[in-house]
């Protein structure tokens, strides 16, 4: 494998661009105090920066890195995270969830939990919230000290102490204090920086047609039909006909349904991006518009694993193999930087993959402070002590959330995809969450003891199936099988991760509706004004004309989904 | 929200561009064997360098707007 050179020029983006970020943060603190009088304060912002603030959220190390391996561990199917997942989802929530997002007066979700239900169900939530920001930012450290180690071949464990310590001093120096506008900046370097990459990569295959020849013996070397790695749809009649090992109900319920509509719904540090908007229209419109983008994505993140499969099949020794045998995915994309891009423009995608990374940890590790100071610490641990203590309380558990983090980031070397252990996350946290969120939103009669009794059931659900069954090819532990017995091998990680959504979900939704047809209702119809479907104002479009309106928006986004998903059939 | 995003934007990605596109042209062909022959830093650095200068445009237009109206 090829180490990374770099030239002086190579360094030098990167100091601008780091250059830029402080500066931008030094501006804005004169007019910002914190992320939260950006929040109420704002309200302000034009929908064009909502609108790529909302993608450009969710565009970090995860989404550039964990499509590029899933691209290659699993070919073309992998576009059902967008076309299957992330835009129908995103449909949804800009015509139903933004309404009462907007409107209500939740800013988090722990905080819509205490309004709608109880204490408790917050509490929980909020413990698993921080747990889910841990395995997040620990992925992003991975991948960053991946990076690295490849950059300047040092040792893993050498890269992992030296990504924490940037991260540290990344967040102290306050460079998140201007979040929403270094995404926006990163948004433009990640996608600047990396279409030349997808250009050379495409022209050197010998374009569509080419790649998909050469991924015809990727196909047949796995043992699948020659189109496995090049379509979306045609191999999912059978869980063994195709690389994810899933076939299409498991693909639409656990990735379509409980998986995507429970991360755009419920996760607010893309939801608050689109209550930034100026107006309930705008916000609602952010989510819609996003996604004419968002559709175009696969191109940029899912095409280069692609290609890097393709030629390492076809040429040889692209990427480099795991522990296990099996090539460390990973590496995809940093590879092929590597492998394409000359110094200078390798500076630029080098910058975009290292801005990604470091906001992505930054984000999180500061999400776990606050989760873990005001939600849990102040709340039950030790209420009612004076500011400056939890202040002292807030930084030490950002340097305990970066040690957590290093943890997590060395569970993540056990996967040769990252998008595999995130949506393993996924399904214990957000997958009952949704179920929950649902029924809140939905069910006046949900009782506090309902969603409380029902996250609980639905996360050990999660556990129970995790537990008790396989991906193939893994020893038990980390990847499941740890209660003893194994029931079932999966043929993938990612058809686990689907399943163990589908009964977390199921699990939660059922036994929340049970319990709560047997308890009480404690909530009058007056405190859930607001917070369930049924009991808050209607919105209507009339004032706007019909091309204006979001549901009009809705139908062409999904319209242009349906043709994508034909097309790549 | 007092900063016009636009203008840091424009004027990372003028410097970027500004950057390679110099780059490009003093560097030998030697590097870019890789990227199939291709002088990447000269045409993508004039990609950068159109896009940053269109931004700070946009930018430094919204601010004449401003200043008129105040």
């Amino acid at each position: 494998m090829q180490h990374i050179q770099l030239g002086a020029i190579d360094y030098a983006i990167l100091i601008i661009y780091f250059a830029f970020v402080l500066g931008i943060g030094w501006v804005l603190r004169r007019n910002v105090r914190s992320s939260e009088d950006f929040f109420l304060s704002g309200r302000s912002i034009p929908t064009w920066i909502a609108g790529l603030a909302f993608l450009s959220a969710n565009l970090g190390a995860q989404e550039v890195i964990g499509m590029g391996a899933s691209g290659a561990k699993y070919g073309m199917m992998t576009s059902h995270f967008y076309w299957v997942g992330a835009i129908p989802a995103m449909v949804f929530v800009g015509i139903f969830m933004m309404p009462f997002y907007y409107g209500s007066r939740a800013r988090s979700v722990p905080e819509y939990l205490k309004l709608r239900f109880d204490e408790k169900t917050r509490g929980f939530n909020a413990i698993t919230f921080a747990v889910m920001t841990v395995f997040s930012s620990g992925i992003s450290m991975y991948a960053l000290a991946k990076l690295l180690e490849l950059v300047l071949g040092w040792s893993f464990h050498t890269s992992v102490v030296l990504s924490a310590l940037i991260v540290l001093a990344y967040i102290f120096l306050g460079g998140l204090t201007s979040a929403i506008y270094n995404e926006v900046l990163q948004f433009f370097l990640i996608v600047l920086g990396f279409l030349p990459l997808v250009l050379l990569g495409l022209k050197d295959v010998g374009g569509w047609a080419g790649l998909t020849t050469k991924l015809e013996t990727v196909a047949t070397n796995a043992g699948y039909s020659a189109g496995a790695w090049s379509h979306s749809w045609r191999h999912l009649e059978a869980a063994s006909a195709n690389p994810m090992g899933v076939e299409w109900f498991g693909m639409a319920m656990g990735l379509g349904f409980v998986l995507s509509f429970g991360y755009w719904c419920t996760d607010f540090l893309v939801v608050q991006r689109a209550m930034a908007a100026h107006s309930m229209t705008a916000a609602r419109r952010t989510p819609l518009l996003a996604a004419i983008p968002k559709m175009l994505f696969p191109a940029l993140v899912i095409l280069p694993g692609m290609i890097a499969i393709a030629l390492h099949t076809t040429r040889g020794g692209l990427l480099p193999l795991g522990a296990d045998g099996t090539p460390n995915y990973n590496l995809a994309v940093p590879v092929m930087l590597a492998h394409y891009l000359p110094t200078g423009l390798l500076g630029l995608g080098l910058t975009a993959l290292m801005a990604s990374f470091m906001s992505g940890m930054a984000g999180n590790v500061t999400a776990f402070n606050t989760v873990w100071t005001y939600d849990i610490y102040q709340s039950y641990i030790k209420p009612g002590q004076s500011d400056g203590h939890y202040l002292k309380v807030g930084h030490a558990a950002t340097v305990f959330g970066i040690l957590l983090s290093v943890a997590a980031a060395y569970a993540t070397t056990r996967f040769n995809n990252i998008m595999d252990m995130l949506q393993l996350v996924f399904a214990f946290v957000n997958a009952p969450l949704f179920a929950t969120f649902l029924l809140g939103m939905f069910w006046r009669r949900t009782t506090g003891h309902g969603a409380f009794f029902g996250l609980l059931t639905g996360t050990m659900a999660a556990a129970l199936h995790h537990g008790l069954v396989l991906p193939h090819g893994a020893v038990a532990g980390l990847k499941g099988g740890f209660l003893g017995a194994v029931l079932h091998t999966y043929p993938s990680e990612m058809a686990q991760n689907f399943w163990t959504a589908i009964y977390a979900w199921s699990a939660c939704f059922a036994a929340t509706i049970v319990i709560s047809l047997f308890t009480r209702r404690k909530k009058s119809d007056d405190e859930l004004k607001g917070l369930v479907y049924a009991l808050t104002p209607r919105l209507t479009d009339h004032e706007l004309a019909w091309y204006k309106r979001p549901a009009t928006l809705g139908v062409v986004v999904l319209g242009l989904t349906l043709v994508l998903n034909v097309i790549f059939w | 929200m007092k900063l016009d995003l636009r203008l840091p934007i424009g004027l990372m990605f003028t410097i970027f561009g500004a950057m390679l596109t110099v780059f490009g042209l003093v560097s030998g062909d030697a590097i870019y064997g890789r990227s199939l022959g291709i002088n990447v830093n000269l045409w993508w650095g004039l990609v950068l360098l159109a896009f940053g200068l269109v931004m700070l445009g946009f930018a430094i237009r919204a601010g004449r707007k401003q200043d008129s109206k105040a």
